[in-house]
């Protein structure tokens, strides 16, 4: 099925009893979550994950953890990070994995390991689960930015256990998983140290660890398991979750994958491989709105936005993954403009009370901004039938760009409604990218006047004409243009460089500010690119390449 | 009010069934009505013994009729569609021809069809004033036939950009009407087409040698992979045909007469005896000829090649050539001045094509001046009109900054300059040529420094009364 040789479909399914690399125990409020990879356990054969190494598949298991932590164990308050392995907590990707593989390979684990790294954080921030890594090894490269991204390092003091982030020195390559970032950004380690820190492929350990901030705190063996549970009792004890939640099951995914599409209960995909492109359509809900939030712990993984969102989670990552050539993306969505604004009322009225519906709501969150970072060309295409209104408007404005067709197309009856969007407070800040700001703040960045201007047209059915008017949308053809403009536009697009379109809509889609998450995407992930393709690197004398052949990387001296 | 455009507008495109089109077509007629108002012809006439196409087939486009100008039904016409056609060259050489615009050439395809649109109704409005001097009612009948295919082929390009090009094509037909020939802060695309003609031997000269270099623009476009461009190209081919019939027969009739004078008063000044003296026919000739071999643009062009390549543009008579029309391993030799020397060097095919347009385009040239020669010949007038090297007055492509003469010297820019007179009008020419154009409207008459056609049109004698004023 999928368009790339030698790559297999990647599928992102699991659930904690089928975890190879993962033990997860649930305790009261301290879940332990530890590393215990399976050497033969690869996700493509050709290496093994020695030395709690790991590949596309341990991430994988370990997104499925965080997303289960987060709905089917709200009572769960901290969360331990550690290893299972004795004295080695983990030593990041495995190199002959990055080695092998190809460079979309390497770029799309890389950025699907940073957005599990990034949830982690956001459950610390708004779940109330706070992460802590207990590293009770060395943590080495992708190990120790594992544990960067949890909230507390505590690090073992057994005079051998250290942290490092040996890539510069011995791969030729970055710590790509947000390690340079968050040593200095979070850690606030000082720029000299973090410099020293890593080009020293050993690393630090003890007492030192500590001083430069790269951990907080170093905590003999014998006292290791009394600390640790302290300390995740007393995270444990700040959280904002409520006692006695009972969590929701995530069962598996219903979805129906054929070669000219995938389709889910409330997500269709069709592809349509000749022109490079997918037909992406998200259904609008459907049957009666919750009234009470009981009813939607009833309905659970079965309410409308968060079956959804977990589709729609599920699509974007196998098409980024399996679908490497479908370039462009259109986004549709079908459905009752009313109905979709009812349901996203009861995530706005119950969001700040209820540990779920807050919950769905960074879900939607989390899955939009991983829209922002997909490198394909996002087309909305805002028709009558559509449903493009408050969280679900979010969905076109994160596309490179948006078509509303005005009034109705020929064929179809002129009864009925034409394509209509619906701004809500959603629209203001409840789904903020990585930047900080929310869609619109970025669409009008600097013009704060405009999005007040827009603040007071919420709840109003904005027809194509004043849609464009108000700057929601790139164009709006009348039915006479509206093919031939879209069919132009999307072959015109196929036309272009995909790599140089990927580079202008990373620059375009993100304004203003930057924050640690954004500049992980943004300024870490594109640099890292860069030396991944450089023969310094990925050459047959390049240090990725030469890493464990007993001979030494030949680099080319020239500065660039 | 409706109007019933598959009656107004003949066509064989079935505006009638793509009411898209006709809505497109709709909001745009009344635009280009007032145009033509305002910026077309300015004799006012009541009539005029047209020829008006209202089908492509051979009696279809050779229907003529008194109609008034602006009731002249401008139509759509496209040469029948070949339903196996493939494309002639290029990468995309033996795939089927286009019937949409590809995404991927939208832009190209769209700034061709502009480019050639924009020289449409350029030439109506340079022309704009010359009837008020025409040297007969003959003459002033060709004048506006030349003015309303013109219009046509306006309507043409519009026709493609309406159709196939969207609402950014729309813009585009829009802009067609708004840039205006002369206009300071909207002129015309090609600065050859912002000059007025002034008088009745430019004109000749113009649908001469600039009406051809058209006719090589549409000849390439005629290849084109975008079938319907191909199709409205050539069809507009056959209308090019009667201007340039009229700047040859224009030039044949000024030299006879020219020949006439010079035996009467046995002088080749013929100035003082009302005629045109063959050293400024020749004038002329060297500055027409040396600004339409301009618009061929630079010899060596990178743009020329991309089009080739991606089928937009071929050669002339493509299908013709015995090659393998893509021309990736080809060379082609132009000629260039190099360390202060003319000579030639061999350079990629692919890049030379505006060169080789060009050269067919001189040789077409070169027919001319035979048969105004034999004009001469046939008078018992020693003297022959020449083409100028194709370095001579260039101001594009490889000869633009060096000073070539008629003959083919590269001389220094003071030596030209000195001889600057000798080759081009001057001002006293200009002058005298002006003087000369007084208008003639009489059936049967005839200015005195042009000898009379030898038939007239469709079989009506000279003294018909072609034109009716109100
Ligand atoms: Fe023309
Ligand atoms: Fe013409």
């Amino acid at each position: 099925m999928s368009t790339t040789t030698d790559q297999p479909e990647v599928s992102f399914d699991t659930e904690p009893s089928a975890y190879r690399h993962w033990k997860i125990d649930v305790d009261g409020e301290i879940a332990q979550l530890r590393l215990d990879i399976d050497e033969a356990g690869g996700i493509v054969p050709g290496y093994e994950l020695k030395m709690n190494s790991y590949d596309l598949g341990v991430d994988i298991e370990l997104y499925d953890a965080t997303q289960r932590l987060r709905f089917e164990h709200p009572e769960v308050r901290a969360v331990v990070l550690t290893s299972a392995k004795d004295r080695n907590f983990c030593a990041g990707a495995n190199i002959r994995m990055l080695a092998q593989s190809s460079h979309p390979w390497k770029v799309n684990f890389c950025k699907f390991t940073n957005e599990t790294r990034n949830g982690i954080e956001d459950a610390t921030a708004n779940s109330g689960q706070t992460w802590i890594a207990a590293l009770n090894g060395t943590a080495a490269g992708g190990g120790y930015e594992m544990a960067l991204a949890c909230e507390q390092i505590l690090l073992i003091d057994d005079n051998s256990s250290a942290v490092s982030l040996p890539e510069v020195p011995l791969l030729g390559v970055l710590p790509g998983t947000g390690g340079l970032t968050r040593v200095i950004d979070k850690r606030r380690v000082r720029k000299d140290r973090a410099d020293v820190f890593a080009t020293r492929s050993e690393g630090v350990r003890g007492k030192q660890a500590v001083e430069w901030r790269l951990v907080d705190e170093v905590i003999p063996k014998r006292q290791w398991d009394e600390a640790v549970a302290e300390r995740a009792a007393a995270a444990a004890g700040r959280s904002t979750r409520p006692a006695g939640a009972q969590g929701i099951t995530l069962p598996p995914l219903q979805r129906e994958v054929t070669a000219d599409g995938i389709r889910y209960q409330h997500v269709e995909a069709r592809f349509e491989r000749e022109q490079g492109l997918v037909e992406i359509t998200v259904f609008g809900p459907e049957g009666d709105v919750p009234d009470t939030v009981e009813r939607v712990h009833e309905l659970g993984a079965g309410f409308w936005p968060l079956a959804m969102t977990r589709e729609l989670d599920d699509l974007i990552l196998r098409l980024r993954t399996n679908e490497l050539e479908l370039g462009t993306w259109i986004v549709r969505t079908k459905g009752d403009v009313e109905d979709a604004l009812a349901f996203e009322r009861v995530i706005a009225e119950h969001s700040r009370d209820d540990w779920l519906v807050n919950e769905i709501r960074h879900y939607f969150k989390r899955v939009l901004k991983r829209l922002d970072v997909t490198s394909r060309s996002l087309i909305a295409l805002i028709e009558p039938g559509s449903c493009f209104a408050g969280a679900l408007l979010e969905l076109a404005l994160a596309c490179d760009r948006q078509y509303m067709l005005e009034g109705f197309m020929e064929e179809d009856s002129q009864e009925g409604e034409p394509a209509q969007l619906v701004l809500s407070e959603s629209n203001f800040g409840a789904f903020p990218m990585s930047n900080g700001l929310s869609r619109l703040g970025s669409r009008f960045y600097g013009d704060d006047d405009t999005v007040a201007k827009l603040r007071q047209e919420t709840g109003r059915r904005i027809e194509a004409v004043e849609a464009m008017e108000l700057g929601l949308v790139t164009d709006a053809p009348d039915d006479i243009d509206w093919e031939d403009e879209i069919r132009i536009m999307l072959e015109e697009r196929a036309s272009l460089s995909p790599d140089a379109l990927t580079g202008m809509e990373a620059n375009h889609r993100f304004v203003g500010p930057e924050t640690m998450e954004s500049r992980i995407f943004s300024r870490l992930t594109a640099w890292q690119n860069w030396i991944f393709v450089r023969p310094n690197a990925s050459g047959p004398d390049g240090a990725l390449r030469r890493y464990g052949t007993g001979r030494k990387a030949d680099f080319d001296r020239k500065r660039v | 009010m409706s109007i019933d455009y598959s009656e107004k507008i003949p066509n064989n495109v079935d505006l009638a069934g793509d009411r898209k089109l006709q809505r497109a077509l709709e909001s745009w007629q009344p635009n280009f009505l007032t145009w033509w108002k305002t910026m077309g012809p300015a004799v006012p006439t009541e009539d005029v013994y047209l020829r008006t196409a209202v089908a492509v087939g051979r009696e279809g486009w050779a229907h003529f009729d008194h109609v008034a100008m602006e009731e002249y039904r401008w139509g759509v016409f496209l040469a029948e569609r070949n339903s196996d056609r493939r494309i002639a060259f290029g990468e995309q050489k033996g795939e089927p021809v286009w019937q949409q615009v590809p995404g991927e050439y939208r832009a190209d395809l769209q700034r061709l069809i502009v480019i050639q649109g924009d020289t449409e109704p350029a030439s109506v409005e340079q022309q704009r004033r010359l009837g008020e001097t025409a040297p007969s009612l003959y003459d002033l009948r060709n004048l506006f036939q030349v003015n309303v295919e013109e219009g046509r082929h306006l309507w043409a390009m519009v026709y493609l950009l309406h159709a196939y090009f969207g609402r950014n094509g729309r813009e585009e037909a829009e802009a067609l009407l708004q840039r205006n020939s002369g206009d300071l802060d909207s002129p015309r695309i090609l600065g050859a087409f912002n000059e007025e003609t002034p008088d009745w031997l430019s004109f000749f000269m113009f649908t001469y040698f600039t009406d051809r270099d058209g006719k090589y623009q549409l000849g390439t476009l005629k290849e084109s992979a975008f079938d319907p461009l191909s199709r409205t190209c050539e069809f507009m081919l056959k209308e090019e045909a009667h201007h340039m019939f009229v700047g040859t027969t224009g030039v044949d009739r000024v030299v006879a007469r020219a020949a006439e004078l010079m035996r009467e008063h046995d002088t080749d000044e013929i100035a003082p005896h009302g005629g045109i003296p063959l050293d400024v026919v020749q004038k002329y000739i060297n500055f027409h000829y040396s600004v339409s071999l301009d618009l061929f643009g630079s010899e060596q062009s990178t743009n020329a090649a991309n089009y080739f390549t991606a089928g937009l543009k071929g050669r002339w008579q493509e299908e013709r050539r015995k090659d393998d029309h893509v021309l990736t391993d080809d060379a082609a030799r132009i000629q260039l001045v190099r360390d202060g020397q003319l000579t030639s060097d061999e350079v990629p095919a692919l890049l030379a094509l505006n060169h080789d347009l060009q050269s067919e385009y001189v040789s077409d040239c070169e027919s001319g001046l035979k048969r105004w020669n034999r004009v001469l010949e046939k008078a018992g007038v020693g003297r022959r009109l020449t083409l100028p090297h194709v370095g001579f007055n260039r101001h594009v492509g490889v000869f633009s900054g060096h000073h070539i003469t008629p003959s083919g010297q590269l001389v220094g820019e003071d030596a030209w300059e000195a001889k600057r007179d000798a080759w081009l009008p001057t001002e006293a020419d200009k002058t005298h040529v002006r003087t000369l154009m007084r208008p003639v409207y009489e059936p049967g008459k005839i200015a005195g420094w042009i000898a009379p056609p030898t038939h007239g049109i469709n079989d009506k004698p000279f003294d018909y009364e072609y034109v009716h004023f109100p």
